[in-house]
C-alpha cells in the first residue's frame, strides 16, 4: 500500500442506504496486474464495494479513484472497468459472437476487424466454434466463459469479478479457477475478485481483503492471511484454528509474554497486537501446527499432557480431539497419516502429549 | 422395494391404469375440458361458417348447392375491397397508437414502480372494468359537438365553433379503439418488460451504452414478445370491430364489422356474411404472419 500509483485507490469510502451502514469507511490501494480478493460471508458489503467500483452503487462518504481518476458521478458505461456478472447476464436474444462483440459496436471498427477480435477471444477462453450458437445452448461453464471474454475484449484497466465461479459444480470449479489465474496472468489485467469461498480466494489471490459487517478486516496474502491473521474472526474464516485464552503479563520490544489457559506462561511475537498488561486475549494456533506424541518428548521440549478424545480417519489424514486440563474446549489436531507413528493413536482416552513450534502461536488482537 | 409398488399400478387395469401408464394420455385428459370447449365453440361453428360461405340466399332461405358465387362477388365489388382495407387502415392505426401510448405506462411500472406494483396494474385496468359499450358512449360525450373537448376550447377561445371532425369520422374511432383495448396492450408489454433480467441491462451499461442504446439494444428487443402480444391482441378483435364505428363512425367511419352485421342483419344474406367473415380471418391470419417474420428480422439488424 505504499506504491504512488494504485490502479485503484478506495478513499474512506461509505455506503448509507438510509440508516442502514453497507460499507463503513474502507480505504483500500489495488496495485498493477494484482490478483485482489474481496473475501466475506454473504451481506459483508463486498459485492456492495465492488459494485461502487463499477459504477452501479454510488459512493456515500468518500471517493474512489481508478488509473488516478475520480471516478465520482461517472456511469458505469464512462468508466475504464468491466465487470463479470454472478449471473452472468449473457444476453438470450444474441449468439456468442453477437454476446462477445457487444461493446465493440461503439467503436466503429470494420467489420473484419470485429470478427477478428472476437475470434480471438473465442480461442482465449477456449471457445473456438461455438460463435453462432445461443446463449440457452450453452451450459454454466461455457457462458462462464462467454462473460470472461465480452468483458475482456473491451480491454479493461481493471476487470471485476462478482462470484463467478459460485454457480459451477465442484470439477468444474477448480478447473475455472486455474483458467482464471492463467488468464490473468497471461494478460496483465488487474483483476478484483469477489467470493465467499477462501480456499478459492487463496488459490486465486495475489492479495485479499477480509470483509465483514462492511469493514476491511485484514489485507494480506494469502500465506499471511493464514498464518498471521490478527483478529479471531479473521482466524476461523480462514481454515480451522484452536483458540486458547490468554492474558498479557507483561510487554516489551515486539514480544509479550502471557497467560495462556493450559500451556502455561508463554512469549510470543505480538502480532501488532495494541494490548498492554492485563488485557484478555487469545492465542490461535492450526490443528496442524500441533504436534502428537504417545510419550513424553526426552529432548526436553516444552509440551502440555492430555487425553485423546476422538479420532476421525480421513485416507490422507488423521483429525485428533485432545482434551487438556485448562483448556474449555479440546484442541483439534491434524496430522498426515505418513507422519503417525502407530495404530495405538486410535485409543480414545489415552494419554497423549503436544508440542509446538514457537512460532506457531499467534496472539490475537482481540479476545 | 422399489419394484412392489410399480407392479402393483401396473396390474390395475381400464381407464385408472390407463391414468397411470401414459404421461401423453394423462396430459390430454387434463386438457380435454378446454378442448370440448374449443371444439364446440370454435371449431364448429368455423365450419358452419365455412360451409355457409359457399351456399347462396334464396329468398328467406338458402339453397345449399356448393358455389364460389360469394367469393366472387367480394373480389369484383369494390365496396367490400375498400371496407377491408378501411377496416385494416382504421385498427393499423388504433394498434401502434396503443401500443405506443401504453409501452412507455408498462415500462415505467416495470422498471421505477417497486412497491405495490399489482396495485398499480390494477388501477391502470380500473377503467376496463366498465362496459365496452358505456366507455365508447363516454367517448361520444368527450368528442361531441357540444362535448368536454369542443366545449373546454371554446371556453379558452382556443376556437370559434366546435370541431365537427371530432365525431363521427375515423378519428373518432381511433381515438375510442386506442383506449378501449388499452388494457389488453399493457398487461403482455409489463409481463415481457417485467421479466427481463435487470443485470443484463447492468451488462449493457458496462459494455458501454448509455441509457437509450440501452433500451434500443437489449430492453426493446427482450420485449418484443409483449409488443407482439399485444399488436395481436387489439389488431386482430378491433379488425372486425362494429360497435364503435357503429356509434362513433359517421359516414366515413364504417368499417368491414359493419358489413358483416348487415348481412346477418337487415340485408339478410347469411353466405356473403359468412363468406366475408372468412376473408377477413385469412387476412388477419396473412398480415399476422408477415408481421412476425418482419419483427424476427428487426430483431436481428437492431441487436
Amino acid at each position: 500500500m505504499t506504491s504512488s500509483n494504485p490502479i485503484i485507490s478506495i478513499q474512506s469510502v461509505g455506503k448509507s442506504y438510509g440508516s442502514f451502514r453497507a460499507i463503513k469507511e474502507i480505504s483500500l490501494d489495488i496495485e498493477h496486474g494484482e490478483f485482489f480478493s474481496l473475501l466475506g460471508a454473504s451481506g459483508c458489503g463486498k459485492t456492495t464495494l465492488l459494485r461502487m467500483l463499477a459504477g452501479f452503487e454510488d459512493v456515500t462518504d468518500g471517493a474512489v479513484l481508478i488509473d488516478g481518476e475520480d471516478m465520482t458521478g461517472v456511469p458505469p458505461f464512462l468508466r475504464p472497468v468491466n465487470m463479470v456478472f454472478q449471473s452472468y447476464a449473457i444476453f438470450p436474444h444474441l449468439n456468442v459472437t453477437d454476446n462477445i462483440g457487444y461493446g465493440l459496436r461503439k467503436q466503429k471498427l470494420p467489420k473484419a476487424q470485429r470478427q477478428e477480435m472476437i475470434d480471438e477471444m473465442l480461442s482465449l477462453v477456449q471457445l473456438d466454434g461455438y460463435g453462432a450458437r445461443r446463449a440457452n445452448q450453452l451450459s454454466g461453464g461455457q457462458r462462464q466463459r462467454i462473460a470472461l471474454a465480452r468483458a475482456l475484449i473491451m480491454k479493461p484497466k481493471v476487470l471485476l469479478l462478482d462470484e463467478p465461479l459460485g454457480a459451477l459444480d465442484k470439477h468444474l470449479r477448480e478447473q475455472m479457477q486455474l483458467e482464471l489465474r492463467r488468464l490473468q496472468q497471461a494478460l496483465g489485467i488487474t483483476f478484483v475478485f469477489v467470493t465467499h469461498d477462501q480456499e478459492e480466494a487463496l488459490t486465486l489471490s495475489d492479495r485479499i481483503a477480509v470483509m465483514s459487517g462492511g469493514a476491511v478486516l485484514q489485507v494480506d496474502t494469502p500465506a499471511g492471511l493464514y498464518e498471521h491473521p490478527r483478529t479471531r474472526e479473521v482466524a476461523s474464516f480462514i481454515g480451522h484454528m484452536n483458540f486458547l485464552e490468554a492474558r498479557v503479563t507483561g510487554r516489551k520490544n515486539g514480544h509479550a509474554t502471557l497467560d495462556v489457559a493450559g500451556l502455561g506462561t508463554l512469549d510470543v511475537p505480538a502480532n501488532g497486537a495494541a494490548l498492554s498488561t492485563g488485557d484478555r486475549t487469545s492465542i490461535a494456533v492450526r490443528p496442524e501446527k500441533l504436534r502428537l506424541h504417545h510419550s513424553a518428548p526426552e529432548n526436553g521440549q516444552r509440551a502440555v499432557q492430555g487425553a485423546l478424545k476422538m479420532t476421525t480417519y480421513l485416507g490422507e489424514r488423521s483429525h485428533f480431539h485432545v482434551e487438556v486440563p485448562g483448556c474449555d474446549r479440546p484442541l483439534a489436531v491434524s496430522a498426515s497419516n505418513a507422519t503417525l507413528q502407530d495404530g495405538r493413536a486410535n485409543a480414545i482416552g489415552q494419554p497423549v502429549w503436544l508440542t509446538w513450534a514457537a512460532d506457531s502461536l499467534i496472539m490475537m488482537n482481540d479476545t | 422395494m422399489t419394484a412392489a409398488p410399480a407392479r402393483h399400478i401396473r396390474a390395475r387395469g381400464g381407464l385408472h391404469g390407463a391414468l397411470h401408464r401414459s404421461k401423453a394420455f394423462r396430459g390430454y385428459a387434463l386438457l380435454s375440458p378446454a378442448l370440448v370447449v374449443l371444439f364446440v365453440g370454435v371449431v364448429v361453428p368455423f365450419l358452419i361458417l365455412l360451409m355457409m360461405s359457399f351456399w347462396t340466399r334464396q329468398g328467406f332461405d338458402f339453397d345449399t348447392t356448393m358455389t364460389t358465387l360469394n367469393y366472387a362477388r367480394a373480389v369484383d365489388e369494390p365496396i367490400f375491397g375498400t371496407f377491408l382495407l378501411r377496416s385494416f387502415w382504421v385498427s393499423g392505426i388504433a394498434t401502434v397508437a396503443t401500443v405506443l401510448l401504453c409501452y412507455p405506462m408498462a415500462y415505467y411500472v416495470a422498471f421505477h414502480v417497486h412497491r405495490n406494483k399489482m396495485l398499480w396494474i390494477i388501477l391502470i385496468t380500473l377503467p376496463f372494468w366498465t362496459s365496452y359499450l358505456l366507455r365508447v358512449f363516454a367517448w361520444r360525450v368527450i368528442l361531441g359537438y357540444e362535448g368536454v373537448i369542443n366545449a373546454s376550447l371554446l371556453s379558452m377561445g382556443f376556437i370559434e365553433k366546435p370541431l365537427a371532425f371530432l365525431l363521427y369520422s375515423q378519428t373518432a374511432v381511433i381515438i375510442t379503439l386506442a383506449h378501449a383495448w388499452a388494457a389488453f396492450a399493457i398487461l403482455p408489454l409489463y409481463v415481457s418488460l417485467e421479466k427481463i433480467d435487470r443485470s443484463l441491462l447492468e451488462a449493457a451499461a458496462d459494455l458501454g451504452d448509455g441509457p437509450v442504446r440501452r433500451f434500443l439494444r437489449v430492453t426493446l428487443p427482450l420485449s418484443l414478445p409483449g409488443v407482439i402480444a399485444a399488436t395481436f391482441l387489439i389488431f386482430i378483435p378491433t379488425t372486425g370491430d362494429y360497435i364503435t364505428p357503429a356509434l362513433l363512425g359517421g359516414p366515413d367511419g364504417a368499417m368491414i364489422g359493419n358489413l358483416i352485421q348487415l348481412q346477418f342483419g337487415a340485408v339478410n344474406n347469411w353466405p356473403m356474411g359468412a363468406a366475408l367473415s372468412i376473408i377477413l380471418t385469412l387476412w388477419i391470419a396473412a398480415i399476422a404472419l408477415v408481421f412476425v417474420f418482419l419483427t424476427r428480422r428487426a430483431e436481428r439488424v437492431v441487436a
